[in-house]
């Protein structure tokens, strides 16, 4: 019988999870908040994302993780569905397409822990 | 032919391989009733109009599986397809997708009974068992946990509707993988751990990407999709804490 290598996938899949489980959570409330409520001043007091109010959210354990986490995660889902919607449409990224896929989450879960971490308690 | 009788026209894919260096169409002329169906409108091109078309069929009924096709680029039973939904649309035949074609609509099962052996399809006993100690016993809540896998009756349309396996034919596939979890939910199996070495593996179910067009063409409402995304669950599990709880089996 042939031998078979055990995927490495349940860790992309595992992040591509929990991305997705936050994107379906968040994701439409924060594009309200951030892109539409907020510049427009609709429903929310004006200063609601104010660098004051920001860096005080930033700062707090709790605030911290939740920006992490929604940064973190939902760029690791959205590599991993690239990645596989192209492998769908006949475009097969092969290394490169890896590196930028899975590499620019990476990357971005290591900048965002170190700047939250940087900006105190 | 009366006057009133309907004729549809049907383009099917012919590949004879002894002297067809690719696939090309051919269109027939059928003349059909309300009640015929695609696999009798291609009967009726093999007793009528060219008896080398070659095709598999038995029962006529939806049960046997074998007459599978892609019907306008559709996998279906085609038994169960009926003319007179395509009329007066010429419609169009060919073998199911994803696999290789031996003649005209067969395909070539072989890659497929191969992945249906390897999940090992049949209970494995957890400890040896006498004939003394008598039949198994299955409470209903046992029997409805994998009923509805063995439904299944090997049509193949789910893989000729499976965009991952076309992009990787070594993928284990939709039908295989619904069998392999209605063994291991069965409480008389014990080969789980046999089988997740291959569930787990670079040709099991990772390679879906949960379309789920597998379980919208099945004719028998197995969902085999649903089985591929709880064996991925099971998979990611088997994956962290085989070092906590090791099943064996896995490599």
């Amino acid at each position: 019988m042939k031998t078979r290598k055990r995927s490495n996938a349940p860790i992309f899949w595992g992040l591509f999870g929990a991305g997705g489980m936050l994107a379906g959570l968040f994701g439409p409330m924060l594009v309200f908040i951030t892109g539409i409520a907020v510049p427009l001043g609709l429903l929310l007091p004006k200063d609601t994302m104010s660098y004051a109010k920001m860096l005080a959210f930033a700062q707090n354990f709790v605030g911290k993780a939740f920006i992490f986490a929604v940064i973190a995660f939902m760029l690791w889902h959205a590599g991993h569905r690239i990645f596989h919607s192209l492998h769908e449409l006949g475009i097969h990224g092969g290394f490169f397409g890896k590196l930028i896929c899975y590499g620019g989450p990476l990357l971005a879960t290591v900048i965002s822990a170190v700047v939250l971490l940087g900006l105190g308690f | 032919m009366s006057e009133s009788q309907k004729v549809i026209e049907i383009e099917v894919l012919r590949y004879l391989p002894e002297s067809d260096a690719a696939p090309h169409s051919e269109i027939y002329k059928v003349p059909f009733s309300d009640d015929m169906s695609v696999l009798q409108g291609a009967q009726y091109i093999k007793d009528n109009l060219d008896g080398s078309l070659t095709f598999r069929w038995s029962c006529r009924m939806a049960i046997c599986g074998s007459c599978g096709m892609m019907i306008n680029g559709i996998p279906k039973l085609s038994c169960e397809t009926f003319l007179r939904d395509y009329y007066p649309n010429r419609i169009s035949i060919e073998a199911l997708a994803n696999f290789p074609i031996e003649k005209d609509l067969v395909t070539d099962l072989s890659g497929f009974i191969e992945k249906l052996e390897a999940i090992q399809p049949y209970i494995i006993p957890k400890e040896p068992r006498t004939l003394e100690q008598g039949e198994y016993l299955q409470t209903p809540e046992q029997f409805n946990a994998y009923i509805q896998f063995t439904s299944c009756i090997n049509c193949t349309l789910c893989y000729a509707a499976c965009p991952q396996v076309g992009l990787n034919p070594d993928f284990i596939g939709p039908a295989a993988i619904a069998l392999a979890h209605r063994y291991n939910m069965d409480s008389r199996d014990g080969g789980t751990a046999q089988r997740m070495e291959l569930l787990a593996s670079e040709d099991g179910v990772y390679n879906c990407s949960a379309v789920g067009y597998c379980s919208e063409v099945c004719p028998k409402h197995v969902d085999p999709g649903n089985a591929v995304n709880i064996n991925k669950i099971e998979a990611a599990k088997d994956y962290f804490l085989r070092f906590l709880s090791p099943k064996g089996g896995s490599k």
